[in-house]
């Protein structure tokens, strides 16, 4: 084991003060001299490190530093120490450990301000990008042999049939919820055959394409994201570009096709699952019997409580695949980035669905859909 | 000795610094070593070459505890590591630093206080501030300009990175120093200076190197022994010029080909 360091004081009949150092001069011997050497007061001219053991870099620097602050002069090293000594010595730079902290004023207008751009040039490059996907769309339209429909139904495949379980268990239990809740509540004015009502009217017109619309924004929005974010990065969408094959044609279009496409079919399904949930536990807490349960909902659940939401549907599909790709085509750098856009495509796009739905709320009441 | 006690670290041990024997690793049916021997000496840098997949860097994470060879017996200054815990090892591991292929810096951290984090791991009991003057002068003893180190790994170009990644792998002053690939992807002057940043620091610090590397450059301009991976052995060690003498076709090829030959004549026209 390592000796610990440790120093003596020497006073010299001419006034002249040794520090005499002893034992190892190492990361795993220095302890606390280092404290002491600081708290030292005294002026010593000379470090002699004649009698000490092992030295690494750590004890050279120590000595050094001493030797620095002290304006003394090293005396007794051998080879090794002077070779060490010398080496630390050229290492002796100022600098810092951290970057130097802003104005926390300033820092906080920058970051304001920041935030504020990215929000604008975020939301103009949303615009452009949609703009670009429905150009290739129409060009498309008019060379309907480029459509790459393998990954078109690839994407259907991933964005919707493989959704199905996971929307079908939400919603399954959503209308379970909605129900039980609806039927405590009503029971208090005896209105409880209302449930029915609440079931059939909340999953059809919102709740059945909104939760959709989270879960796959969740689900496929993000895989968008993070599949386009690394083609990203290893250049895969450059070669696209050297080559001719336009991304927008290849991986944009079948992504966003898919969503526009999927959504409505999967929020329909959502709904009428949902419903199904409702309709299992009005049957076993209210004694509503499936065959009452169905024929209530066709008579108070309007035809335009589905159109509402399936209109809404293609719209929040559209969103959540402009945003998933957008970002993806926004990585650079690193693979960080690719888990910093994956985030933000899924905030954004679970933000703009709800702000969006929102908006068609009030417009629907408007046009008298109630 | 009860098996759960720290093993200790002897500073008289004057044997191999590293000695593997009869090392087995396979991953499923896939055998990557078997029956392999190596022996590093005191202060050399030995380079550790092999085509691709002949499990250099299994060799280096076997001997540092990070694979767990199927057979085989690892001692490190002479103690035996292969099973022992991290808490037996910790006097061990103390004594080695590792540079990772592509710096594994911590990217949350600066460079200085990267350097700093082993040290407040294994030292926890030294003074704040001294161990912020160690992070200082490590960082610019690896040759780093004094502005790099509060800077973050992004912010540091792929050369800078492999110097923080020593300025750390030296942060407890080691003994022992696994390079893994420390020339990969540098440009031909980065990786020359790195080179040379290597030989000086070994000189001066008198390290012991075990140096994984593709660089034939970096075999001849710093590397006192290489020794050579392929079928998942340590085939042959020895000077550029003892390997030369043998008869393998692999050695023959790797150093006789072009680019070996190359690099073997641009080491005639530095010397």
């Amino acid at each position: 084991m390592s000796i610990p360091s440790d120093f003596v004081e020497e006073t010299a009949e001419n006034g002249a003060v040794t520090l005499h150092f002893s034992g190892d001069l190492s990361i795993a011997s220095v302890g606390d001299l280092p404290e002491r050497l600081r708290a030292y007061a005294g002026a010593a001219t000379r470090l002699d490190i004649s009698e000490t053991g092992y030295v690494d870099t750590v004890g050279a620097w120590l000595v050094h530093r001493t030797a620095r602050d002290m304006e003394a002069e090293i005396v007794g090293a051998d080879d090794d120490a002077q070779r060490l000594i010398a080496a630390v010595a050229g290492a002796d730079q100022a600098t810092d450990i951290r970057p130097e902290p802003l104005n926390p004023v300033i820092r906080v207008i920058s970051e304001v301000g920041e935030a504020t751009a990215v929000t604008f040039t975020t939301l103009s490059g949303l615009v452009g990008f949609f703009g670009a996907i429905i150009v290739g769309f129409f060009r498309l339209v008019r060379h309907p042999g480029r459509v790459r429909w393998n990954a078109v139904i690839q994407r259907f495949d991933v964005v919707g049939v493989r959704a199905l379980g996971i929307v079908g268990l939400m919603s399954f239990l959503i209308g379970l919820v909605i129900a039980q809740q609806g039927a405590v509540q009503l029971r208090q004015f005896g209105a409880e055959v209302f449930t029915v009502n609440l079931v059939g009217r909340l999953t059809l017109r919102e709740l059945g394409v909104l939760m959709t619309a989270i879960m796959v924004a969740g689900r496929s929005g993000s895989a968008f994201a993070a599949q386009i974010g690394t083609m990203k990065l290893t250049e895969e969408i450059d070669a696209m570009r050297t080559i001719g094959v336009s991304p927008i044609e290849a991986l944009v279009l079948p992504r966003f096709l898919a969503a526009v496409i999927m959504l409505p079919l999967l929020g329909f399904y959502a709904s009428v699952v949902a419903i199904i949930g409702g309709g299992l536990l009005s049957w076993v807490e209210l004694d509503i019997p499936p065959a009452t349960f169905f024929s209530r909902i066709r008579e108070v659940v309007p035809l335009t409580d589905v159109y509402v939401g399936l209109v809404k549907a293609p719209v929040f599909g559209a969103i959540i695949a402009v945003t998933g790709c957008y970002q993806g085509m926004q990585v650079k750098g690193n693979a960080e980035d690719v888990g910093k856009r994956t985030t933000a495509a899924v905030v954004q796009a679970i933000f703009l669905v709800i702000v969006l739905d929102a908006f068609f709320a009030v417009f629907f009441s408007w046009i008298g859909w109630n | 000795m009860s098996a759960s006690q720290t093993i200790a670290y002897n500073p008289d041990y004057d044997g191999p610094i590293i000695s593997v024997r009869g090392l087995r690793n396979s991953f499923g049916k896939q055998v990557v070593h078997d029956n392999l021997d190596l022996d590093v000496r005191r202060g050399e840098i030995i380079g550790v070459v092999g085509g691709s997949g002949t499990g250099k860097s299994v060799l280096m994470r076997s001997i540092i505890g990070l694979q767990k060879p199927n057979e085989g017996e690892v001692e490190v200054f002479g103690q035996h590591i292969l099973g022992k815990s991290d808490a037996e090892t910790i006097e061990i591991r103390k004594r080695w630093g590792v540079l990772f292929q592509g710096g594994a810096l911590f990217s949350t951290l600066t460079v200085a206080e990267n350097v700093m984090v082993p040290i407040r791991e294994f030292y926890p009991e030294m003074d704040r501030e001294f161990r912020r003057e160690v992070a200082k002068y490590k960082v610019c003893l690896s040759g780093l300009p004094p502005d790099a180190a509060p800077k973050y790994p992004s912010q540091l170009s792929g050369g800078m990175r492999k110097r923080a990644g020593i300025a750390r792998a030296l942060a407890l002053d080691p003994e022992l120093l696994f390079l893994d690939e420390p020339t990969a992807g540098l440009d031909p002057i980065g990786a020359a200076a790195f080179d040379s940043l290597t030989k000086e620091l070994q000189q001066t610090l008198g390290l012991t190197v075990f140096l994984i590397t593709h660089d034939l450059d970096t075999l001849h301009a710093i590397c006192d022994r290489v020794a050579v991976l392929a079928d998942q052995q340590v085939i042959a060690v020895g000077t550029i010029d003892e390997l030369l003498a043998l008869d393998h076709p692999w050695i023959q090829e790797y150093f006789n080909g072009p680019r070996g030959r190359m690099a073997s004549a641009g080491k005639k026209v530095r010397a």
